[in-house]
């Protein structure tokens, strides 16, 4: 396998990898193990039928694309296999991928942040462990490329040295840190280090939040007075809500996605944890039900593990 | 966890029980729905083709075929087949006769590891009357150490302290030595998140593994995992031999497939389900109990065994006597009885163990959340000593008062006092009073399908 972390040296910079390379490298390695690309399964293929939609189901099932959308797709190929046009395997290889990338080449959105708005506000949110704190430590990189400067509030003060984990990471990029003790209230430090942001000039603030489940309404309420209070200091804030979803887990990603947004309204998705096996291929039911902007993908721990997303790579990646 | 699964396969099976007999289409056509449910549900593919197979090969033989009582009959194959899935017994942790006991904590980042520990810890700490110690690996996570640190000293377990310089062996092995000196029964170890194709990682845990020879070694798995809980799952299990299952995050919604995949893949039983956030939601993992709730029976055991741990005795005992004494239920009453329900997690947590919650539409079971009982816990508290104790009282501008000060609506106030006066009058046909009383009261009262209100 090609190594993807050097995880005894965190801070070391690894050689630029494309994201394709990393999301493919993460998936080869699954396929050597566990199960055959898609092309593989297709390739010497002598007939094009049933039988073979039939496989095309259970690969996609596999990669948690899910019931809805995987129907969807195989209704489209059993009337093109009826109306003999799909010829070869090519050509069933390219019906596949274009559905896809059909689904998300609309959400294919990468993050804007126009320079009239200053402070830019960020507010992220997820079920628990899903890499929020993660994801806010890797987007300061990608902000400080841009010129961007970047202050952060540890807004999750819930769980136990949340807060410290953060400082970490504005230590690493040299960024400041808003925090208050454990257990204060989320909302009052976020309006604080907002207030803070402004003082400061900074470009972007990056709010992390307490990992909280969708089904918790009173912890959603407390998303959502986070919002509000934002919006007491200026009315178009947060600018970027965004939810980071882990791509190892399964259909329950789309509840999650409903939930926050109905909560908060999600403006950006970030989709972490796809340097394991895991294919994250419940994002096309979210695109297609909710067609909210990917904005990242994640593969990795370090800071530079963070891509922008692109549509035609994922959908690749997740064949080749 | 499992409510809508088990919503679904009450469908499945209703539409089955309304039928006199069964055709072999029937049957395939709800097997198609229960593969349908399974995979929504994310149980891994492998294991819903194997299940649906099972169960075809049983429900095509002549016994079904030929019952009076076909539905019937096909429901107890499905359940007796979930059964199987999720492994038979309940299987309970093993301590080695030399303490101290060492239990080994692996997994994905984020799964759950760090809560699981200290979960565990209490766990053993409360119910097994043990002395525990923990201590962290993960020199890699910015600020996992604290982490574990905190959670110890806030659950009052000995700590045994570690820095991100250190070897995770090393860090290991010295624990161990610092539970023998303190004489410590159990040493649980927590490890860094890990992938199972960093080959780097996984030699780094099968080292540690091999250098502490742990008696238990647990994988924590997010009860939300999708299709890939059988590649994690079977590299682990390949990387190390695991002992047991821990399934985390079991109080969201998701549907639980990976605990159904995880026995089926690795033939590892499931020993505990973390059930919340806070260090002492984490319960006992009951398989045959688990499948009856798939299937929309209701986890009544459990329930009455969260009753029993959960409930302040002394504080129903109270309530209890005074109801025998004659003295009326008052609002001051109903706030601890509202407080008590808090203390088992919830009305949902509750109501998900109900039986036929299957059967409760699904916009009433959202109508009856956590949220109304923070409200009716706000408006109570909002009332004067003196308003709670002769509700009688509150008319048109006391209750203006009470909506503001709670921050509700007048007509909520109203709900309440009505809600109120529904439990009182329930309180006074218990002859016994207290919370397993009306639990009973409750379960008889909720119809199928139908309108229901709860009596408090
Ligand atoms: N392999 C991998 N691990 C990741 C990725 N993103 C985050 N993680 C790891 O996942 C775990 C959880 O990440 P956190 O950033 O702490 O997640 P969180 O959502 O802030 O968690 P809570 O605040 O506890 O809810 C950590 O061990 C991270 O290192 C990713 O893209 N790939
Ligand atoms: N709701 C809920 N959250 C949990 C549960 N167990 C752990 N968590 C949360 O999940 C997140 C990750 O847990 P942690 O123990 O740090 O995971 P680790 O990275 O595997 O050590 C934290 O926010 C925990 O509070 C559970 O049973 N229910
Ligand atoms: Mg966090
Ligand atoms: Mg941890």
């Amino acid at each position: 396998m090609i190594k993807i972390f050097k995880r005894k040296n965190k801070t070391q910079e690894t050689e630029p990898v494309s994201v394709f390379d990393k999301l493919k490298t993460g998936l080869r390695s699954t396929r050597k193990v566990l199960t055959t690309p898609l092309s593989d399964l297709l390739l010497g293929k002598k007939t094009i039928d049933q039988d073979l939609l039939d496989e095309i189901e259970t690969y996609l099932l596999t990669a948690d694309v899910g019931v809805s959308v995987t129907e969807a797709l195989i209704q489209k190929l059993t009337k093109q296999l009826k109306a003999k046009q799909l010829n070869d395997e090519a050509v069933l290889l390219n019906s596949v991928r274009s559905y896809l990338e059909s689904l998300l080449k609309d959400v294919e959105k990468p993050l804007h942040i126009p320079a009239q708005q200053k402070p830019f506000v960020i507010l992220t949110v997820g079920v628990n462990g899903s890499g929020k704190t993660t994801t806010i430590g890797k987007m300061i990189k990608v902000l400080q490329n841009e010129g961007k400067t970047v202050l952060l509030a540890a807004g999750d003060t819930f769980r136990a040295a949340a807060i410290d984990q953060l400082k970490v990471w504005g230590e690493r990029n040299n960024v400041p840190v808003v925090a208050q003790q454990p257990g204060s209230d989320s909302a009052s430090v976020i309006y604080d280090a907002f207030n803070s942001a402004k003082a400061r000039g900074v470009d972007v603030l990056i709010a992390d939040t307490a990992g909280r489940l969708h089904t918790q309404s009173h912890l959603m309420e407390e998303l959502k007075k986070i919002k509000k209070v934002l919006t007491k200091i200026d009315e178009s804030a947060p600018h970027e809500v965004m939810l980071v979803i882990d791509a190892t887990l399964g259909q329950n990603s789309l509840q999650q996605a409903k939930q926050f947004h109905e909560a908060v309204g999600v403006t950006g998705i970030a989709l972490t944890k796809l340097d394991g096996t895991a294919k994250g291929g419940i994002i096309f039911a979210i695109a297609k039900e909710l067609g909210i902007p990917i904005r990242f993908i994640g593969v990795g721990e370090k800071v530079d593990d963070l891509r922008v997303f692109n549509a035609s790579d994922f959908v690749k990646a997740l064949f080749e | 966890m499992f409510a809508s699964l088990s919503e679904r396969f009450d469908g499945i099976v209703k539409n089955l029980t309304g039928r006199g007999r069964l055709t072999e289409e029937n049957i395939k056509e709800t097997l198609r729905a229960i593969r349908i449910a399974l995979l929504e549900a994310d149980v891994a593919l492998p294991v819903v083709k194997s299940f649906i197979q099972r169960v075809q090969e049983k429900a095509l033989g002549e016994k079904v075929l030929n019952s009076l009582t076909p539905g019937q009959e096909l429901t107890k194959i499905v359940k007796d087949e979930l059964t199987l899935i999720l492994g038979e017994a309940t299987a309970e942790l093993t301590l080695s006769k030399m303490p101290p006991t060492v239990i080994l904590v692996a997994g994905l980042q984020g799964a759950g590891k760090t809560t699981t520990v200290v979960k565990l810890a209490r766990f053993l700490k409360e119910q097994g009357k043990k002395k525990v110690l923990v201590t962290s690996t993960d020199i890699y996570r910015p600020a996992a150490i604290e982490q574990l640190a905190t959670l110890a000293k806030q659950t009052e377990i000995e700590y045994f302290p570690s820095s991100t310089n250190q070897d995770p062996l090393s860090i290991a092995q010295h624990a161990i030595q610092e539970a023998r000196k303190l004489s410590c029964d159990i040493v649980i170890i927590d490890t860094a998140g890990r992938l199972h194709v960093d080959n780097e990682m996984m030699q780094e845990i099968k080292k540690l593994h091999a250098g502490v020879q742990p008696t238990e070694t647990l994988f924590v798995v997010d009860s939300m995992t999708g299709q890939d809980a059988v590649h994690t799952a079977n590299a682990f299990n390949d990387a190390l031999p695991l002992t047991g299952v821990v399934l985390t995050k079991t109080d969201g919604d998701a549907r639980g497939g990976a605990a159904l995949s995880v026995w089926e893949t690795i033939h590892k039983p499931i020993k505990f389900i973390g059930t919340g956030e806070k260090i002492d939601q984490f319960e006992i993992f009951h398989p045959e109990r688990i499948a009856t709730r798939i299937l929309g029976m209701g986890d009544i055991v459990s329930l009455v065994e969260d009753v029993h741990q959960k409930i302040d005795q002394k504080k129903a005992e109270k309530v209890a006597k005074k109801l025998k004494s004659g003295k009326r239920f008052d609002l001051e009453d109903f706030l601890e009885q509202l407080e008590q329900m808090n203390h088992m997690g919830g009305i949902s947590s509750i109501i998900s163990k109900l039986p036929g919650l299957g059967s409760v539409p699904k916009a009433l079971k959202e109508q009856v959340n956590d949220k109304m009982f923070l409200k009716m816990k706000a408006i109570i508290q909002s009332m004067t000593i003196k308003e709670r104790r002769f509700p009688d009282l509150i008319k048109g501008s006391r209750k203006r008062r009470i909506a503001m000060g709670s921050g509700t609506e007048v007509q909520e106030v109203n709900r309440l006092l009505k809600q109120f006066d529904r439990m009182q009058k329930m309180m006074k046909k218990l002859k016994k009073g207290g919370m397993m009383n009306a639990m009973r009261q409750l379960q008889g009262s909720l119809p199928p399908g139908g309108d229901f209100n709860l009596p408090f």
